[in-house]
């Protein structure tokens, strides 16, 4: 009955029935485990739920409440912190790294692979190295180095001022890497006839450097910049693992959006803040991969 | 004038500027390995020397390694983490690449759906499914199970987009000179197509790999019970206990990161192609 079934088919329709096949069981994953849930995360936002108790349906109040949580304005201004001092300095260096480290070919391998190296690190174990160089003296290494040049020690992790920029260092060093590597790629890519025409033309180093390497790489500087915008917007392992119980401290001036979401969903169990929150997240990384696509599509 | 004439040569050749530039480069990539140095040295080192701050131990010893060993999980958290992580990636090697696979190559109504659908998971951050996820763990007693830890990874959109964009590449002509063969669609791909795409199936499935060894919110979510603890939720539970043992976590974080850093010295070529090929792609 199948088979003569089967044998009836045209050659096309036998090559869609098994492409669906073949898309059966991604299917399936892909409804039950990233849709649903994307939906059910809008959902629970509109709950008042403690996981245990009845499910409470309040609206938007979840989302009054935020606005009018102090804590989350600070949360969020640490957030963009992250992001906003992070990415330029990451990506200004991975490409000053990158620009001269592709004209050397001494070593070349073994230097790029220094620079790599951090990128395949355990960020929880990685933030265990610099909580222990960021120690007071007589165990810290930073503040040893410090004050053998004669500057006084600093609190850093300990610090409402520093504590930000302490966490976002590891952070900047492990994804630094992957910038420079993929740097390297956009500078190969960049036709070697534009570097001789340019150079018949009598451009010195720096006009070359400003009016063809860096407009040739503008994709590559699009891609990057938007690529460590949304992970220093996710940052998470680093705040949980170098303060003190995970909590943002001190005085919650490192706690990003991330890590309030984890404490209303798994500490407090105010389940519907807690979504309300990563749909604001949503929204936030939505608009930045939206902002990508506009500019990616505007030609030269 | 001559002399002169040939200083400037041997100056051009030997170009001052860049050694300059050499050095500059060499010591910041020594700055940047500067942590991951010091973290090797003092896990060979005793207590009281933590406080010694030279890069080499006066007398090395394992005692902090066979502590870690026998007094903690760690061992087991190593397996954990290589049985997730391995679980994870063998399903996504064989799933993204099937998918890539069926949206590339079989032309059929509603594949562009399937494809943006798939492509726009790109678009939904991890956490905001968490709770979702949590919820469904807890429902079905995912809760402290292998199965539970790996279950929202084991497809990928990005991993099926690159996929796809590979099996683009290949000539049509030798799937349908396959088919005339009599070859069945399933031995076409698994047999013809996989092979030919290997560069970029390694690269996937390295990165996946690296990405469940490093992962942490979701297997800290859903784990409770510390024999089903990963590397790094095991190292976080550090956190308190071994607080001022600095020797004890160095040498733990030693043990989280050696793994990677091995696999790297031993593929660093093709590591360093596959960053390159899924940047470009990406």
């Amino acid at each position: 009955m199948f088979v003569s079934f089967w044998n009836k088919l045209s050659i096309n329709q036998k090559l869609a029935i098994t492409a669906w096949l073949f898309l059966a069981v991604p299917i399936a994953f892909y409804v039950t485990i990233r849709f649903y849930p994307t939906f059910e995360a809008f959902y629970v936002s509109t709950l008042k739920w403690n996981l245990l108790g009845a499910k409470k349906y309040i609206g938007l109040r979840n989302y009054e409440k935020i606005f009018a949580d102090e804590d989350f304005w600070l949360v969020l201004l640490n957030t963009f912190k992250y992001a906003g001092v992070g990415v330029p300095i990451s990506l200004f260096l991975a490409f000053i790294i990158a620009y001269f480290l592709n004209e050397i070919n001494r070593w070349h391998d073994f230097i790029r692979a220094l620079y790599f190296i951090p990128f395949l690190t355990t960020a929880v174990a990685m933030a265990w190295v610099w909580k222990w160089f960021y120690q007071p003296m007589p165990i810290g290494y930073i503040n040893y180095f410090l004050t053998s040049v004669g500057i006084p020690a600093q609190p850093f992790l300990k610090s409402v001022h520093q504590g930000l920029y302490a966490i976002m260092a590891p952070a900047v060093w492990a994804g630094l890497g992957f910038q420079v590597i993929i740097f390297i790629a956009g500078i190969r890519a960049i036709p070697q006839s534009y570097y001789e025409a340019a150079e018949i033309d009598g451009a010195g180093r720096w006009q070359i450097l400003r009016e063809i390497t860096l407009p040739s790489l503008k994709p590559t500087v699009i891609f990057l910049t938007v690529v460590s915008t949304i992970g220093f917007l996710r940052i998470f392992d680093q705040v949980y693992s170098m303060t003190t119980n995970g909590s943002g401290g001190p005085l919650n001036t490192t706690k990003p959006l991330v890590l309030m979401i984890y404490e209303f969903a798994f500490d407090e169990f105010k389940l519907g803040r807690a979504a309300a929150l990563t749909v604001i997240l949503f929204v936030i990384l939505l608009v930045i991969s939206m902002f990508q696509l506009w500019l990616m599509r505007k030609k030269p | 004038m001559i002399d002169q004439a040939s200083r400037i040569a041997y100056l051009e050749k030997i170009q001052p500027g860049k050694i300059i530039i050499w050095t500059l480069l060499f010591l910041g990539g020594v700055v940047m390995i500067t942590p991951l140095a010091f973290m090797i040295s003092t896990s060979f080192k005793t207590g009281t020397e933590v406080f010694n701050l030279g890069i080499i131990p006066e007398n090395p010893t394992l005692k902090n390694y066979i502590f870690i060993l026998n007094e903690s999980k760690f061992l087991r958290w190593m397996l954990n983490s290589l049985w997730v992580a391995t679980f994870s990636t063998v399903s996504v090697v064989f799933f993204d690449s099937l998918v890539g696979y069926t949206l590339a190559k079989f032309t059929f109504r509603g594949q562009t759906i399937v494809f943006v659908a798939i492509l726009s998971t790109l678009m939904i951050p991890t956490e905001m499914l968490i709770i979702p996820w949590y919820m469904m763990s807890r429902e079905f007693g995912w809760i402290d199970t292998y199965w539970g830890i790996a279950f929202p990874g084991l497809m990928t959109g990005f991993g099926t987009f690159l996929m796809r964009q590979f099996f683009m590449g290949l000539p049509d002509e030798l799937i349908e000179a396959a088919r005339i063969d009599g070859w069945s669609e399933f031995a076409i791909w698994s047999k013809i197509a996989m092979p030919l795409v290997v560069p970029a199936l390694s690269a996937l499935a390295i990165f996946h790999f690296l990405g469940n060894w490093t992962a942490f919110i979701w297997p800290l979510i859903v784990t409770n019970d510390p024999d089903l603890y990963t590397i790094p939720v095991g190292l976080a539970s550090f956190n308190g206990e071994f607080e001022t043992d600095w020797e004890i976590v160095m040498t733990a974080s030693c043990l989280a990161t050696l793994p990677t850093l091995l696999v790297f010295l031993l593929l660093q070529k093709f590591i360093i192609r596959g960053v390159m090929l899924a940047g470009l792609k990406g």
